[in-house]
Order: C-alpha cells, then sequence, then structure tokens
C-alpha cells in the first residue's frame, strides 16, 4: 500500500497545479493531469510514471518551495515511483530490496562472484582459472557453457515473470482496461515517445538538469546508456545465433558482428554511465527522492561495472587475467540481472505502460468526436 | 554581491519583467548595469512570476497565435477597457513597440507554447510563455547575468537622492545594512504599492486590511512614494486597484492565479447578513470577475459565499480548495457560519423566481429571474440538487494603478511638467499613464516590457552609451 500521505499529498499537490496549468506545455503528466478532476492513488500513479524527472516544471513554479503551497513535483512523482516499483513487484516479500538498494545489489553482485569463482575452483582448479586460454571454446574452458548459458536464461524469465506481474498490477491499479495491452498504435506512438525520450526535451530546450539551466547533456547520455545497452543485447543475440545455428564458438574475432557491436555498445555504456553518474552527482537535490537516487545510482554503477569488464575481459582475452576477468564479469552481469526486478531497471516497464495509456487517452481527446 | 567601488551607468531598482528588460536593454548598449531585487532569489521577479501571457502586435498568424492582431483593434480594445483613461500617444507607443516583442523576448531565452486550454479566448492575440512568468523572469536572469549584469538580491532600495529632477544616488538596504549606491541614472520599475495595506487603508479604511493581495509582498510601493515626495507628477487614480473575486481561504501573499474562483455565475453569492447583492448573471465571467473584488470590498467584513449545487459543480474550472459541502441547504449555511434560516429563505426566494429557458453557459442565456431584486440575468437555474456548496469569497488585489507620469523616452515627469534630467520608470510603477482603468489580459506585460526596453535604452544613452 503506498503511503497514505504521500497520496494524500500528490493529490493536493495535482489539485494546485490543476487550478494554474501554466507548465501544460513541457510534457505528459500536465495534459494527462488536466483529464482529472480528482485524483486517486491509481491517477498518481499513471501521472507518476509519465514523469522523466526533467524538472521543467519545478524551476518554473510560482508555488515551488520556500513558496506556503510547496508544489514540488518531480519530488513527489519520484517518490511515488519509488513507491510503485515497491508496491507492484513480486513476491511482496522481496520489495524490500528496493529500500536497501544499494546494499542489496552489492551483496547479491559479491555473493554471485563468490559463488561463481568457487565453482571453478572446485570443478577447474586454480590453474585453469589463471591460465591462458586461445582460441574456439577458450571461455567455456573455465566456465562450461550450461553454465554460462542455462542460469542466466533462468535469471532473465524470472526476472520477465516479474515484470509482466508488475504490469498487470499496474494496469489494474491505473484501471486500464485490458485493451491497452494490444493497442497496435498506442503501442507504438508509445515506443516512439520512449526511443526518442521525448518527454526529456522539457518542451523543446532540454532538461533543467543537473541545474536550473537548460540542458539536453542529460538525455544524450541516457541515449547512450539505453542504445549502448541495446547494443549489447544486440551482440549477446547474434552470439547466440552463431553458437546454435552456425556452430561457431567464441571468443570471436575483433571485427565480427558480436565483438564490434559489443564493443560499440560497452563504450556507449561507459560514456553513458558516466556522465549520468556525474550529472546526478552535480544536480540539485530539492527536487530529488532519496530513495530514487539510490535506486538510480546502484543501477548506473551496475550497467558501468557490466560493461566495463566485459571490454577488460574483451582486451586481455589472450592472457592469464582472462580467467580471473570472466569470472567478475559473470558475477557482475549474474549481480545485474538478478537484482533488474528489484532496481531502476523496472522503470522500463512503468514508464512504457504509461506511456500507452497516455497514448490512447491523447487519441481519445484528439479524436472528432470527443467533447471536452 | 556587486562591486560598489566605482559608480553604475544604471541602477535598475526592481527585479521584476521591466527592471530586467531595462536592465538587459541597458547592458547591451554597453553600460555597467547593477539590478536591485527586494526578494530572495526563489521569490525574484515581483508580480511578473505568476504571469503567464503577454499581448503583442502582429500582422500574421504564427506557430503560437492563431491570427492578426494589428494596431487599431488593439487600440480599440485599450480604449474600450480604459473607457478613455489613457494617454493615446504612450498607448500608441506601446501597441507599435510590442510588435518585435515576440522575436526580443525570445532572443532573450522566453519560450514559447501554444495556448493553454480554456484560454483559447486568447490564442490569437496573445503569447503564451512556456512554463509561465516565473520561467520567463528565469530566462531573463539568465541573460542578464551571462550578458554581465550586476544583481544582488535581498536589497531594497529605500530612498532616493534628487536634486532638481537629477538622481544623485540610492540608500539600498540589505540586511539591515544601509549603503549609498551612486549611478549615472537610475530606472525605477518598484511596482504598485498593493502589498501596502496602510497604504491601501488610506483610501478604503479599515476594510483593506481583509484584502487578499495576489502577488508579492515586495510591492510596497517605498519608491513610488519616494518619487512622488521628489516632485514627480503622479498619474493614475489613486485608490484604483485590479481587484477580483477570490478563494477567502486563499493565503494572504502571492496565492497567484489558481486561487481565482469561477462558482459566481453557476449559483448565487450572498453577504455576511445572507443578502444577494448583484447580478451573478449580468455578463460572462471573464468579463465580470474583475468588479467583484470592488462589490466584495464593500461588504459587510469584506466577505461573500458563492453558493452552487451539484448540478453547477462541474459547470467550471476546479479550484485549489474544495468547496464546502452539505446535503442541505441549512446546513450547509452553518458550515459558512451564516444564519440557516436566512439562507433557506434566500434560496427558496430565488428558486420561486427562476424563469427557466434554455441553459447555456456558453452564451447569454435566457434563463432569468423574474420579481428578484436584484436580479440574476442569465443561466439562472434552482439550486435545488444536493450535496450543495459553498465558496466563501475574499476581495483579492492584482494590483493598483496609481503611478508616476511618464514620456515617450520613459523619464519620469516632475509636477513642473519637465521630464526629470536621469530618473527612467518602467512596469506598474508608470503603467496608469496607459491602462489608467479596466484590465485587458497579458497587457501589463505588454507595458512593462515595452518601457523597461525604453527606459533601459534611454538610461544607457544618458549614460553616455
Amino acid at each position: 500500500m503506498a503511503d497514505f500521505d504521500l497520496v494524500k499529498d500528490g493529490a493536493r499537490q495535482m489539485t494546485i497545479c490543476n487550478a494554474c496549468r501554466y507548465c501544460e506545455g513541457y510534457c505528459a503528466v500536465f495534459p494527462a493531469m488536466e483529464l482529472r478532476r480528482t485524483f486517486t492513488k491509481g491517477d498518481l500513479v499513471y501521472l507518476a510514471n509519465l514523469c522523466f524527472d526533467c524538472r521543467a516544471c519545478y524551476y518554473a513554479c510560482q508555488y515551488a518551495p520556500p513558496h506556503e503551497f510547496a508544489v514540488n513535483v518531480p519530488k513527489l512523482m519520484s517518490e511515488l515511483r519509488a513507491d510503485t516499483y515497491r508496491e507492484f513487484t513480486w513476491p511482496g516479500m522481496l520489495s524490500g530490496l528496493f529500500k536497501r538498494n544499494a546494499l542489496a545489489v552489492s551483496a547479491i553482485t559479491a555473493s554471485s562472484m563468490i559463488i561463481i569463482l568457487g565453482l571453478v575452483l572446485a570443478l577447474k582448479g586454480s590453474a585453469v582459472l589463471l591460465g591462458t586460454h586461445v582460441g574456439e571454446g577458450a571461455f567455456y574452458r573455465v566456465v562450461p557453457f550450461v553454465a554460462m548459458t542455462v542460469p542466466p536464461s533462468l535469471i532473465m524469465l524470472y526476472g520477465f515473470v516479474v515484470f509482466i506481474v508488475g504490469a498487470v498490477r499496474f494496469r489494474r491499479e491505473t484501471r486500464g482496461p485490458i485493451s491497452d495491452l494490444v493497442d497496435g498504435s498506442a503501442l507504438w506512438r508509445a515506443m516512439k515517445d520512449a526511443f526518442g525520450l521525448a518527454y526529456m526535451k522539457g518542451g523543446g530546450a532540454g532538461c533543467n538538469y543537473p541545474g536550473e539551466s537548460f540542458s539536453r547533456s542529460r538525455m544524450w547520455h541516457h541515449h547512450l546508456v539505453f542504445y549502448g545497452f541495446l547494443l549489447d543485447l544486440a551482440a549477446t543475440s547474434i552470439a547466440a545465433f552463431y553458437h546454435h545455428f552456425l556452430d561457431w564458438h567464441a571468443p570471436y574475432p575483433y571485427l565480427s558482428a558480436p565483438v564490434v557491436l559489443g564493443t560499440l555498445g560497452g563504450i556507449g555504456l561507459i560514456v553513458g554511465t558516466l556522465g549520468l553518474l556525474y550529472l546526478k552527482w552535480k544536480s540539485d537535490r530539492a527536487p530529488a527522492d532519496s530513495t530514487m537516487r539510490s535506486l538510480d545510482i546502484a543501477f548506473l554503477v551496475m550497467l558501468f561495472l557490466t560493461s566495463s569488464t566485459g571490454l577488460a575481459l574483451l582486451a586481455l582475452r589472450e592472457t592469464p587475467a582472462m580467467g580471473t576477468l570472466l569470472v567478475i564479469h559473470l558475477g557482475v552481469v549474474a549481480g545485474l540481472f538478478i537484482t533488474a526486478p528489484y532496481g531502476k531497471f523496472a522503470h522500463v516497464v512503468y514508464r512504457y505502460a504509461a506511456l500507452v495509456r497516455y497514448a490512447i487517452e491523447q487519441r481519445r481527446i484528439e479524436s472528432p468526436d470527443h467533447q471536452n | 554581491m556587486a562591486d560598489f567601488k566605482h559608480p553604475f551607468d544604471v541602477l535598475v531598482a526592481g527585479g521584476g519583467n521591466a527592471g530586467l528588460c531595462a536592465a538587459i536593454s541597458a547592458r547591451r548598449a554597453g553600460a555597467r548595469v547593477l539590478v536591485l531585487e527586494s526578494a530572495i532569489k526563489d521569490f525574484r521577479g515581483g508580480n511578473s512570476r505568476h504571469t503567464r501571457d503577454i499581448r503583442y502586435m502582429h500582422r500574421g498568424a504564427t506557430e503560437f497565435v492563431t491570427g492578426a492582431y494589428e494596431e487599431e483593434e488593439f487600440w480599440q480594445d485599450l480604449r474600450g477597457v480604459t473607457g478613455g483613461a489613457t494617454n493615446e500617444r504612450l498607448a500608441r507607443l506601446t501597441i507599435r513597440d510590442s510588435e518585435t516583442l515576440g522575436d526580443w523576448m525570445a532572443a532573450n531565452g522566453v519560450r514559447w507554447q501554444k495556448p493553454l486550454r480554456g484560454t483559447l479566448h486568447l490564442a490569437r492575440s496573445n503569447l503564451f510563455m512556456l512554463g509561465g512568468g516565473k520561467a520567463m523572469m528565469n530566462a531573463y536572469y539568465d541573460t542578464a547575468a551571462k550578458l554581465g549584469v550586476e544583481i544582488d538580491y535581498e536589497t531594497e532600495v529605500q530612498e532616493l537622492k534628487v536634486r532638481d529632477g537629477e538622481f544623485i544616488s540610492a540608500v539600498a538596504v540589505r540586511g539591515g545594512a544601509a549603503r549609498a549606491i551612486e549611478a549615472k541614472t537610475i530606472v525605477v520599475a518598484s511596482g504598485g504599492f498593493e502589498a501596502n495595506i496602510s497604504w491601501l487603508k488610506e483610501y478604503w479604511g479599515e476594510a483593506a486590511e481583509n484584502f487578499i493581495i495576489r502577488g508579492t509582498k515586495n510591492n510596497q510601493g517605498v519608491l513610488l512614494k519616494e518619487l512622488l515626495k521628489h516632485g514627480a507628477k503622479p498619474e493614475g487614480d489613486p485608490r484604483g486597484c485590479h481587484a477580483v473575486a477570490l478563494d477567502a481561504r486563499a493565503p494572504k501573499f502571492d496565492g497567484g492565479i489558481v486561487t481565482r474562483l469561477d462558482s459566481v455565475p453557476f449559483g448565487i453569492v450572498v453577504n455576511k447578513e445572507v443578502k444577494r447583492f448583484y447580478d451573478e448573471g449580468e455578463d460572462f465571467w471573464p468579463k465580470r470577475y474583475a468588479i467583484w473584488g470592488k462589490l466584495i470590498a464593500e461588504q459587510p467584513d469584506q466577505i461573500a459565499y458563492s453558493i452552487v449545487d451539484a448540478d453547477a459543480l462541474p459547470r467550471f474550472m476546479p479550484s485549489v480548495f474544495p468547496p464546502l459541502e452539505a446535503g442541505s441547504i441549512a446546513k450547509l449555511a452553518s458550515t459558512l457560519e451564516i444564519d440557516p434560516r436566512a439562507l433557506v429563505a434566500v434560496v427558496d426566494e430565488f428558486n420561486r423566481s427562476v424563469r427557466a429557458g434554455k441553459y447555456d453557459p456558453g452564451s447569454l442565456d435566457d434563463c432569468h429571474t423574474e420579481g428578484l431584486t436584484p436580479p440574476k440575468s442569465h443561466w439562472a437555474k434552482s439550486i435545488d440538487r444536493p450535496p450543495y456548496y459553498g465558496y466563501p469569497l475574499r476581495p483579492g488585489i492584482t494590483f493598483t494603478y496609481l503611478g508616476v507620469t511618464v514620456d515617450e523616452q520613459a523619464r519620469v515627469i516632475m509636477q513642473n511638467d519637465q521630464p526629470a534630467k536621469n530618473i527612467f520608470a518602467a512596469g506598474e510603477m508608470m503603467a496608469g499613464n496607459i491602462l489608467g482603468r479596466g484590465y485587458l489580459a497579458g497587457f501589463g506585460l505588454t507595458i512593462g516590457s515595452v518601457f523597461g526596453r525604453i527606459a533601459g535604452r534611454e538610461a544607457a544613452r544618458h549614460g553616455g552609451f
């Protein structure tokens, strides 16, 4: 159950915004708000996940603190989002992982690394771990192929199930009809908004991030992270295709598709995550929520570690460091994916669900037979 | 903090729209400029931070306005609302000069958006700032700082040293410490005096205690009084103020746009003695809301109550404070702390006199009362569907009209009808020259921007640039 006081304060702030409406040109939150007069918890959850934390409304707000109305929409929305992630996750008993996220992520990653290291040492011995391996199947001499593919697949499947549960719970809470899930044009419009980060543009000039002046640096760095991640996903998928269908096993040559895409993606992730971490460090704390901040930092650090250990592994794969780096890399990847459902990764699911809902609502009021 | 060792070319007193337009213009001309803003940084910008759109002359539609709004129409609109209380020369200058405002503002960082929903009647004549007035002020402060304008917050100019119409220096107070500031010229852009309750009392008596001030509490009129003391020629009705009906629960200062209430034409309004006192359906609300402030100011204890029923509630814009609600008229009266039997009688009498017609909030419809004093001329509909809702109303002051007389170069005119040598005024300080009565949406910003630019340019010129 989302914090009662938070919902109450959310309704209070949205009532003020709805009587003002000066910010409606900035993003999707305000046009969506204007279709409502009262704000239930479901409405607030929906609006919160439409918010991309661009902060333009905070700096433009005549009622922001120290005004007695104390309107601070980005902070409110961040708090509501953090609540959404906790409340809609499955199983409920793991929702505490969101609260102490940095600790949970570090502990799980470290444990994964230790387990993998322990298994390698127990099953293969330190000579294998510290040896030099070259040629086809080099990685699998340290960590067998089955061990490197089956547990990750199960972990990803598990994460997928958790997110499906979350999406269903989100839809139920925001009272969206089930037909939302198969509305092609809305899914497409939401996809365009998501891939273009339409709402990190703050109405055109960019976000008020990290500070008061407008900047697009957050958007570009986020693009680097997102597309870097997709490139790495593509690299892994192509590698899997090579392995299963062409019977061609890793390591692949430097100019092969998996390595080129993986390297580009890795560089994107490194630059993007470092950039976002730097911006976060510099950013104004007033419109921020500390829980969301720690989720952000934990996730960015994990993405950075995944990509940097991956690139280090690539660079040193023909040296005796390969075994150790492989263990470290796999440990980090395991930590990233095990904790994905219980960290910032969740934003992908709820933001997209909110954008779909928005696309449907806006189409309805833009249609000629709509009576305002 | 600014460096006071060398005299400034231009001192700008007041960091609202007019002050920043003056500072940017003067700085662009090459002058060394100091802006003194009495508010803390978060509340900088005076009443400009509560604005959202600006009226300007233009010859055709653009991405942000739907059609042309040319000089003659603009002038006729202004003449209409002021009933002739305007200086045509200055008014036409303002209108013509406003043509370049859209581009000038954009070049100084202001961003536009399509008109807000619910304000489409302004879609042709007015430009809407993305994010509203505070976003506009943020852009101006950002631009000014980049240009090298020096800005001190929490610093109030309290005294002016003036000799024979010539500004010598100013006394500015910051954190209790006073210091003299020398400058070749001064632009006074420190607004009206609407937040100075004791000054308002000179004209309104004790009633002024119950006024709500919609904008900044910093508009104390200190420099207006100072200029008048030094012999500036006053302009505008001293008693005149733009007063609207507001939710009585609004904060005393700085409530801005959200405390307005649009419920009046959808029901009846009674005073503390439970008597109706004016025709709630005389005309469309945007044309009447500004007379209701004065009407309420004339009632006992300056309070009134808007009463509507469940049928009316969804017909007007949501307001920031929820209405008081009750299952019966008598209970609603108790909640509002007025006489229940009297309210039941007033509502019964009103309902009996309603002559139902074709109800249409979008036109001056034929739903009216018969045999009722005062009548309700339009949108008269029985108040009979529970639950019933009540909003307490108070007069809300937007701005005052009294200012100083200026000429086309924004120079302050003295009692001898000669312009002061190096004293310029812009914004609410002199808006009464052009808008002596009434109001035109978005026109306060127009006057402030046009005269701010002129004052900045002329002050810089006087300073040798």
